[in-house]
């Protein structure tokens, strides 16, 4: 499965690049609500300043008079170090001042201030200008007063503002991305304790997921547990298809076989014997092979996704051994059994397989009236069950080709078999850790075969 | 540009461009190099020589030509457009109005930025150094008299022995000095005795001075037994220069007029590197701690011990307030009513 | 001994149970699991052979149902030789199971280890010439005198046993004692038949060579 792209990442990237937009917002709109309280400030001081210049307008001997007060340009001070301009007329004619500032609007009213950005001497100013009339003996005068100044401060004010509030931005993104972070981890611990649980389940635990899990992720869980449900059935299906299968053959050959043999009793005929007998052994070839191929198919199987249940490997020699007991006995073969505990984790249904095979081996190659050992034991790190058998031994051809997959000894005769089962054997104990170790019984009559598993 | 013209435009020639204003002093101080640095200047060169001197070891290359004038003619000029690389004033409110009105450019270095913010206006307008006004006396002729700390003590004085004082006393002529104006204009708003003060000076018949080294030369030969609102470098120099005693400096302790000296490089200046090379000198004289053989006192000086009452007049906008014509006609004829009573 | 047979396949049923009566032992079929329930509801069985692939249903659930109320061994007959199925089957209460096709001497011997195992049953003693034979235990007992046989020898003996006063050819006694995978000369069972001849004369019991037709256990009956 190659991982594309991670939910959590995306999520923190997302919440990122909305903490990101929500941050370049804000230092925006800081900024915007910044440089516009600037301005208003500037604005309130430039009307004061001219409203206090206003106020000491005053009319003498029909003349009007004008004293600038100190406090109309000292407060200007305020805002930053702005150049400043003024110019106060009456009736359009020049008092004093600067008489090339922009004229204000039209119009302006008494008492109002109206204020205007302009340009002069190569620099924006801001202008406020107030309009009064001054009765200069019977005739009334509009004089207007426009006082003008600089944005410089106004801007380094903004500036100011602007960079506080993207260092802010900048902390409030920090911090959002490492919340994100978190909050992503967080959502997705559920999903990552499902994932678990369904890791930690055995090969064949095919049960239906119950666990409590957050509303989005019950359609996941819906559709994993539809998923487990239709592997469990299709599985079933088709053990129950192998089994019908190996049913419908098996039975007839089982007729045939015990036909045959019925019939080898009422038949005196030497040839019409020998013909029988093959018939039998053709049968029990097959069906040995048959099982054989099964047994390594479950092995490659159960392998990949191997189960590692506590298993005394005294118990499972016992065990295996019983179930041959009959077989050997047919043939008067004594299945002797020295058992020391020696505890493993693995698969006991492979290793019953393994062991079956190694010691059905053993007892298939086994002269009549002979003893084949079982012994378990521990050497260092290792336990290991060894089979030690009476037999032909393992030929002189090199020991490890006989695990390959459908070799069988040089020395075999007559007896059915279909080369699988050490194969299956060496497999199984591979899947184990372990390795299988064939040898020359100690004197020099016999095999020795050990499945070498790492104890637990 | 301003089409309004000051009041003191009466007092310039409006001919031309040159000779708008009058050279009072002139000097050439050969480099080695091409460049010449031509700074317009209101300090004598008997107290602003050793600057040039100090400059001219740290930049032999650039010769100087110095022209001293008036505070009011300087103005004039650089408004004029008169070729100058760097115009030092003592009148602060009209280079205050020169950068506000775009005449002069802006400068930055490392030592700029060291300056206190109240020495320096925009980039444009430097302080260098800070002088406060006195009072001078001639000890011989006030012999037996207690000195005044205050101006409360000062009017009593006056008040109590208008013989002794009658015709003896000296001050700023503010109509013709941008300096005394300057000075009366803050005293005005920073104590309420100033008319008072006028008032018995006026009764006194009292001497105006264009400028204040007539004064103390005036109160040293015995001419003057006081001379009000001088300013104190010039003072404290000749005092060093002749020391008999006869001289004297009395602060006021109520009050003092703290003035600074600003340096601004001109809109049209050529030499704009080697004029903030000599900003940078005098920023650097300006800002020492201790006054030591610099003829000018530094900008902290006069925030020494008596530091509580140190303040100097601020740079901005309401320095502009006075130079207003309007403003000037009102105060000049307040004062004139106040001084001119006999 | 009573076997009950479920098998469906009746080919291979009657086979079994020709070859079961050959050996002297009493057999009752059922094709499905109904009829073998109404058979161990009408009779007692000392075996039970159970298919575990019958058409109306699972012969290992059958197993589990009816473990509960009978004791009577089982040995399942298996297809599958899938190791999780046999485990399967005798964890649903399978004495034994063998895995089709089987080699009939093999069922025999398990049928006999399962008896064994669950206790054998008296009635199975087989008097021989004054001797008592088990062929469960493989014992062969005249008065204090107790031979344990090996296990060919008790197969043989019990071939003699079922067939007494017959004379047995050499062929006969070689298809019902050895496997089909073995080549087992005919001189082999020479040497069987003499082993077990000595064996047997230490309880007075003699096995009679009739030249050219076989072999005969003497009874001792006139």
């Amino acid at each position: 499965m190659i991982p594309r792209g991670s939910i959590g990442r995306r999520l923190t990237l997302l919440l990122a690049g909305v903490a990101a937009l929500l941050s370049l917002l804000s230092w925006g709109m800081v900024t915007g609500l910044a440089r516009q309280a600037a301005e208003r400030t500037q604005d309130n001081v430039l009307a004061a300043s001219a409203i206090t210049i206003a106020e000491t307008l005053r009319s003498e001997q029909g003349e009007v008079r004008l004293e600038l007060p100190y406090s109309a340009f000292s407060m200007l001070d305020a805002i930053g170090e702005d150049r400043v301009f003024y110019r106060v007329t009456a009736a359009g004619d020049l008092l004093t001042g600067y008489a090339d500032l922009p004229p204000p609007d039209q119009g302006l009213a008494p008492g109002q201030v109206d204020f205007a950005t302009g340009l002069y001497s190569d620099e924006v100013i801001r202008m406020a200008s107030v309009l009064r009339v001054v009765l200069a003996g019977a005739q009334p005068i509009p004089v207007i007063v426009t006082v003008a100044q600089t944005r410089q401060g106004v801007d380094q004010i903004a500036a100011e503002l602007s960079r506080l509030a993207a260092v802010l931005s900048v902390a409030f993104f920090v911090v959002a991305v490492a919340l994100s972070a978190i909050a992503a981890r967080t959502s997705l611990r559920p999903l990552n304790e499902i994932a678990a649980a369904v890791s930690r389940r055995g090969p064949s635990d095919l049960r239906p997921l119950r666990r409590a899990a957050p509303a989005e992720l019950a359609p996941l869980m819906t559709a994993l547990n539809r998923l487990m449900d239709r592997l469990g059935q299709s599985i079933r299906r088709s053990e129950d298809f192998i089994a019908e299968a190996a049913h419908r053959v098996r039975t007839p050959l089982a007729t045939v076989r015990t036909q045959a043999e019925i019939a080898l009793h009422s038949v005196s005929d030497e040839t019409e014997r020998q013909r029988l007998r093959g018939i039998i052994r053709a049968v029990d070839e097959s069906s040995r092979s048959a099982g054989q191929l099964l047994d390594h198919a479950t092995v490659a199987f159960r392998a990949d996704d191997l189960a590692r249940d506590p298993i005394d490997l005294a118990d499972l020699a016992r065990q295996t051994a019983a179930t041959l007991e009959a077989t050997a006995a047919l043939r008067d073969i004594h299945l002797q059994l020295n058992l020391a505990p020696a505890k493993v984790a693995g698969d006991a249904v492979l290793l019953d397989s393994a062991l079956r095979n190694v010691l059905d081996n053993a007892i298939k190659y086994s002269p009549e009236d002979t003893t084949v050992s079982i012994t378990v034991s521990k050497l260092g790190a290792m336990g290991q069950i060894t089979i030690t058998d009476q037999g032909p031994g393992l030929g002189d051809g090199p020991v490890e080709a006989l695990t390959e997959r459908f070799r069988r000894g040089a020395n075999t005769g007559g007896i059915v078999g279909s080369g699988l089962g050490l194969t299956i054997a060496r497999d199984v104990v591979a899947a184990h850790g372990g390795h299988l170790a064939l040898q020359h019984a100690e004197n020099g009559r016999g095999a020795c075969v050990s499945l070498v598993l790492p104890l637990a | 540009m301003r089409i309004l013209g000051f009041a003191l435009g009466v007092i310039l020639s409006w001919t031309g461009a040159i000779l708008a204003y009058e050279v009072e002093e002139e000097r050439f101080y050969p480099g080695t190099g091409p460049v010449v640095l031509r700074v317009i200047s209101t300090a004598d060169l008997a107290v602003f020589e050793p600057y040039l001197r100090a400059f001219q070891t740290q930049r032999p290359d650039i010769s100087i030509a110095y022209t001293v004038t008036s505070s009011t003619d300087l103005y004039a000029a650089i408004r004029d457009g008169a070729p100058f690389d760097l115009a030092l004033s003592s009148a602060m409110d009209l280079q205050f109005q020169l950068a506000n009105d775009g005449f002069a450019r802006s400068y930055r270095s490392a030592m700029t930025a060291d300056l206190p913010d109240w020495a320096r206006w925009r980039d444009l307008i430097f302080a260098f150094s800070a002088e406060r006004a006195v009072v001078v006396v001639n000890g011989e002729r006030i012999a037996g008299l207690p000195l005044p700390a205050t101006r409360q003590e000062l009017i009593a004085l006056l008040r109590d022995n208008p013989a002794r004082f009658h015709g003896a006393v000296g001050t700023y002529d503010v109509r013709e000095s941008g300096l005394g104006y300057l000075f009366a204009t803050k005293e005005t708003r920073s104590t309420d005795v100033y008319w008072r003060l006028v008032e018995v000076m006026g009764r006194l018949d009292p001497k105006l001075y264009c400028c204040s080294g007539q004064m103390i030369d005036d109160v040293a030969a015995g001419r003057l037994a006081m001379a009000y609102n001088v300013l104190g470098s010039y003072a404290a120099e000749r005092l060093a220069r002749d020391s008999g005693g006869r001289v004297q400096i009395l602060r006021m302790e109520d009050f003092e007029n703290i003035m600074l000296r600003t340096a601004i490089i001109p809109r049209n200046a050529e030499q704009v590197e080697a004029a903030g090379a000599l900003i940078d000198l005098l920023l650097e004289t300006g800002v020492r701690a201790t006054a030591d053989d610099w003829p000018l006192p530094p900008l902290g000086e006069t925030g020494g011990a008596d530091g509580a009452g140190f303040s100097p007049i601020r740079l901005g906008p309401a320095l502009m307030v006075y130079l207003d014509p309007l403003n000037r006609r009102t105060f000049l004829a307040e004062w004139e009513n106040a001084m001119e009573q006999r | 001994m009573r076997y009950l047979l479920v098998e469906d396949n009746l080919e291979l049923a009657e086979a079994l149970i020709s070859r079961l009566v050959l050996d002297g032992h009493a057999v009752d079929h059922a094709a499905t699991l109904a009829e073998a329930e109404d058979c161990l509801a009408a009779a007692l069985y000392d075996l039970i052979l159970l298919d575990v692939m019958l058409p109306d249903g699972d012969g290992r659930e059958f197993l589990a149902r009816s473990r509960t109320k009978i004791e009577t061994p089982v040995i399942v007959l298996t297809a599958r030789s899938q190791v999780s199925d046999r485990v399967g089957a005798l964890d649903q209460g399978a004495d034994d199971y063998i895995t089709k096709p089987f080699d009939f001497s093999e069922l025999e011997a398990r049928c006999r280890a399962v008896l064994r195992r669950r206790g054998g049953a008296a009635r199975n003693q087989i008097t021989l010439g004054g001797c008592q034979f088990d062929p469960l235990s493989g014992t062969l007992s005249r008065g204090e005198m107790v031979l344990e046989l090996k296990n060919r020898e008790i197969r043989m003996l019990e071939v003699f046993a079922r067939h007494p006063g017959q004379i047995l050819s050499k062929a006969h006694l070689m298809d019902r004692l050895f496997s089909y995978d073995a080549a087992v000369t005919e001189n082999a069972i020479e040497v069987y038949v003499g082993r077990l001849r000595r064996r047997i004369e230490t309880v007075g019991l003699k096995i009679e060579t009739v030249r050219g037709l076989g072999y005969r256990i003497e009874t001792g009956a006139p």
